[in-house]
């Protein structure tokens, strides 16, 4: 089906809830996982609240869909960019994001990490080196 | 559209899918799979379930891809492949399937 494997970067840096984007990229990433690219996402300004865990949207009626980013490593979306300064300048830290994995199915299912932490500096660089960039 | 499930109405969109989650009960899937043609056996059953436990852990309705991959992790590998899921459901197991087990379609599914 294809010839020739891309790399495709989803940027996302956007709040989970109050607009529709965040849960379209992810919508989009999934659809797009079926063409057998090499997909990354990253999330940087307040997309990082996009994969902060215990989520409620019980008051604001909206349907609760981070549980979905933990679905990533199934559609073989392995690497998940986190930005530093980002998470410093909300006052977060790698640990209030979710546990997101992915298992290798080469090593008998072993679990991995998904998420890596990246400086702005470094993430320039992830960017650098795509193909096709995606901003949500 | 709508169905009939244990005298009451039951809401499904354009393609059959139900339109409220909650609606759900097995006999949903028994009425929707004689309306195919199709005898639910317990074959059947562990791909429906499957899918109702994914969707509630990850609140989607897994790719077919995903879904084949996941169920021969799950249920061993003669049983994750197209052909047996194909033969189980032959509307395809990501579209008919969720239809059964009330999901909406797969994401991804066009």
């Amino acid at each position: 089906m294809s010839e020739e494997i891309k790399k495709f970067l989803y940027l996302n840096r956007r709040a989970p809830y109050g607009s529709i984007y965040a849960w379209e990229a992810l919508e989009v990433v999934l659809i797009g996982a079926a063409f057998d690219q090499d997909v990354s996402l990253a999330f940087l300004d307040d997309g990082v609240y996009q994969i902060v865990k215990g989520q409620d949207t019980a008051g604001i009626d909206m349907k609760n869909f981070s549980p979905t980013y933990s679905a990533l490593g199934d559609y073989e979306v392995t690497k998940l960019y986190v930005e530093k300064e980002s998470l410093e300048e909300r006052g977060l830290t790698v640990d209030d994001l979710m546990d997101l994995k992915w298992e290798d199915e080469d090593e008998d299912w072993a679990e991995k990490d998904s998420i890596i932490l990246v400086s702005r500096e470094e993430l320039a660089k992830v960017i650098e080196g795509q193909d096709v960039v995606f901003s949500f | 559209m709508a169905i009939e499930v244990n005298g009451k109405t039951l809401e499904t969109d354009e393609e059959g899918y139900l339109v409220n989650l909650n609606d759900w009960v097995p006999e949903v899937a028994e009425i929707m799979a004689k309306e195919d043609g199709l005898e639910l056996t317990p074959e059947h059953w562990d791909i429906i379930n499957f899918l109702r436990e994914y969707y509630e852990e990850y609140q989607i309705a897994p790719a077919v891809r995903v879904l084949t991959k996941a169920v021969g992790k799950k249920l061993g590998k003669e049983k994750g492949n197209s052909k047996y899921l194909y033969a189980l459901f032959p509307y395809g197991p990501g579209k008919q399937a969720c239809r059964f087990a009330g999901l909406p379609k797969p994401t991804g599914c066009i």
